[in-house]
């Protein structure tokens, strides 16, 4: 399994989580729905302020999943920064993964690696886990 | 007198409705509208209850607005009335 991603978006992903440090920073990719092609990229503000959470607020996901109905998109990819453990899914992450057909990118931009960081994808689907190559296109 | 609420149904729990994106449900509150769900897709209310209560990891909203503002489940719901279902996106 892939994620097929193009190098401006990891810079933009990377980028935001290292502004928003040291807050979890959260967003998402959209594409036509059924093409698994990520297009457009979408930050979204982590409701919870936090170091170690990150949520939509349901408001802002409910005009979201206006927006890709009214653009005949779907959500191909939602990512989230670690700021302080690895760019692997934690508990939490796999407890509240709702969207099974999405990529779940996961960055890390903890200390102990600055000014290295991790860019990591995985699918995540009935609360398995499993890591996919991450195909960047220049 | 039966309602008639539409319901729009998220990925994730499409396997209980056949793949149905939108359903048709009956009821005066949201409780009543889950439960209505249930009969019709046996299972689906487990997925957004537990111990009688919404899930956390589960967004409802009536015409748009989070059911947290309409009283939960006992938000009242009428005739031509749009519940839209969205897992929270979350994590940590």
């Amino acid at each position: 399994m892939t994620l097929n991603i193009s190098r401006a978006h990891v810079d933009a992903i990377l980028a935001q989580s290292r502004a928003e440090y040291p807050d979890e920073a959260c967003g998402v990719i959209l594409g036509p729905i059924g093409k698994d092609h990520a297009v457009r990229l979408k930050p979204m503000i982590n409701a919870a302020h936090s170091p170690t959470f990150y949520e939509f607020d349901p408001k802002d996901l409910l005009a979201l999943y206006r927006e890709i109905d009214d653009l005949d998109e779907e959500i191909v990819v939602i990512y989230h920064s670690h700021t302080e453990t690895e760019a692997y899914p934690s508990r939490t992450d796999i407890a509240y993964a709702g969207e099974p057909g999405a990529h779940y990118v996961l960055v890390s931009t903890r200390e102990e690696i600055a000014p290295a960081t991790e860019f990591r994808s995985y699918r995540i689907i009935d609360g398995i886990v499993t890591e996919e190559v991450v195909s960047i296109s220049e | 007198m039966t309602t008639a609420i539409e319901v729009r149904i998220p990925t994730i729990l499409r396997p209980y409705t056949k793949e149905q994106k939108v359903v048709a449900a009956s009821g005066e509150t949201l409780s009543a509208v889950i439960a209505d769900l249930d009969v019709q897709y046996p299972g689906i209310s487990e997925r957004l209850l537990e111990n009688g209560a919404l899930r956390r990891f589960i967004n409802l909203y009536v015409n748009d607005e989070d059911v947290r503002f309409l009283g939960g489940l006992d938000a009242p719901v009428k005739n031509g009335d749009s519940i839209t279902i969205l897992p929270a996106v979350a994590g940590g």
